[in-house]
């Protein structure tokens, strides 16, 4: 690949992009209408996820670098799932510390009156 | 020796797949086979996807972690148009226009690399304009919130947590998209004075600025799943 020649390719592909994203931003903003749940955390990831898949594939152009480019951007963020998951463990565990310490405690067993 | 080193990337150009991984990281030479400029953008985004998902992970922290109910999103951001209260509403429209703004800005590039300047850089004022749109509505979107009471350290509807988290995350967002406009409008406008055509008429230039706008309306989507719809 020779400098300036750069990433070329037809304007219809980021048309239907572009028409896509628009859908999934629709759904993605219809998911605000679902009950809470399963069902609808899971819409709300897999849009969340195919609007970034697309964005970066296509608009971006990663799709079409070459994979030492891609593992090296796509690579280190997979880190942080473990920071997402000790920050999620360390969540629970000081709510139900602050349930324990600050809030009322229940009359203990027998000695009511 | 120059001639040597001519080979030795054509060699290694020529393997496919984990061959091309193997010999880009492993021969004495250039590693990314893309001008510097745009291997820097990602190596800047790359660093710039820490600093967000560290802000969306505290924020995931902070909102798990206290017993106070979490102030209902879809209310919060609610707004009463033609009579209806609309949930979300604000955010929803805020989204169609980065998406607006990231297909200029795809299209730009388009006609940058055509050689088309005049078109170029007026779908790169567009997206301009259109980011200078989103970062309005996020204006008016503070100013509601503020006179609504919310604080960094307080707010009427619920846990103190989210004014923090709230000002923190779209307040840095917004600064993106701010230094994004500052940087589109500089770009479009040497493209249309030409001076890009003195280095052989190489707009790899409107890529770069695009890959960074693009990551700006990247991260808006993670916002809008993780804050908004939470």
């Amino acid at each position: 690949m020779a400098q300036g020649e750069g990433q070329q390719h037809p304007l219809s592909i980021y048309f239907w992009i572009w028409g896509l994203l628009f859908l999934l931003s629709a759904f993605s903003y219809g998911t605000d209408f679902l009950p809470d749940g399963y069902i609808r955390w899971g819409l709300i990831l897999l849009f969340m996820f195919l609007k970034a898949g697309f964005i970066v594939a296509i608009f971006m152009h990663m799709a079409w670098e070459r994979i030492a480019l891609i593992y090296a951007i796509i690579g280190p963020p997979a880190v942080l799932l473990v920071l997402i998951g000790l920050m999620a463990v360390e969540g629970d565990y000081t709510e139900l510390t602050r349930l324990d310490f600050f809030t009322e405690p229940p009359a203990p067993v027998g000695l009511e009156h | 020796m120059a001639h040597d080193g001519v080979t030795a990337t054509a060699e290694s150009q020529a393997a496919e797949g984990w061959g091309s991984f193997v010999n880009d990281w492993s021969a004495d030479k250039q590693t990314f086979q893309v001008p510097w400029g745009k291997a820097m953008m990602w190596i800047f985004l790359l660093s710039d996807t820490f600093i967000f998902s560290c802000f969306l992970t505290s924020y995931m922290n902070v909102r798990m972690s206290t017993p106070v109910a979490w102030p209902n999103p879809s209310e919060v951001f609610a707004l009463t148009l033609f009579g209806v209260s609309m949930p979300l509403i604000l955010i929803a429209i805020m989204t169609f226009v980065l998406i607006t703004s990231s297909g200029t800005m795809a299209m730009a590039v388009n006609f940058g690399y055509r050689g088309d300047r005049a078109k170029a850089a007026s779908l790169m004022l567009i997206t301009a304009a259109f980011g200078a749109v989103f970062v309005g509505m996020q204006a008016f979107e503070w100013t509601k919130l503020i006179e609504e009471g919310v604080r960094p350290w307080a707010n009427p509807m619920g846990a103190e947590q989210f004014g923090a988290s709230f000002f923190m995350i779209t307040g840095f967002h917004g600064l993106h998209v701010s230094a994004g406009v500052a940087y589109l409008v500089i770009v479009a406008l040497k493209v249309l004075r030409g001076d890009y055509e003195r280095g052989g008429g190489n707009y790899e230039i409107v890529e770069i600025a695009g890959l960074y706008w693009h990551f700006v309306d990247l991260v808006w989507v993670f916002i809008f799943a993780f804050f908004y719809l939470w």
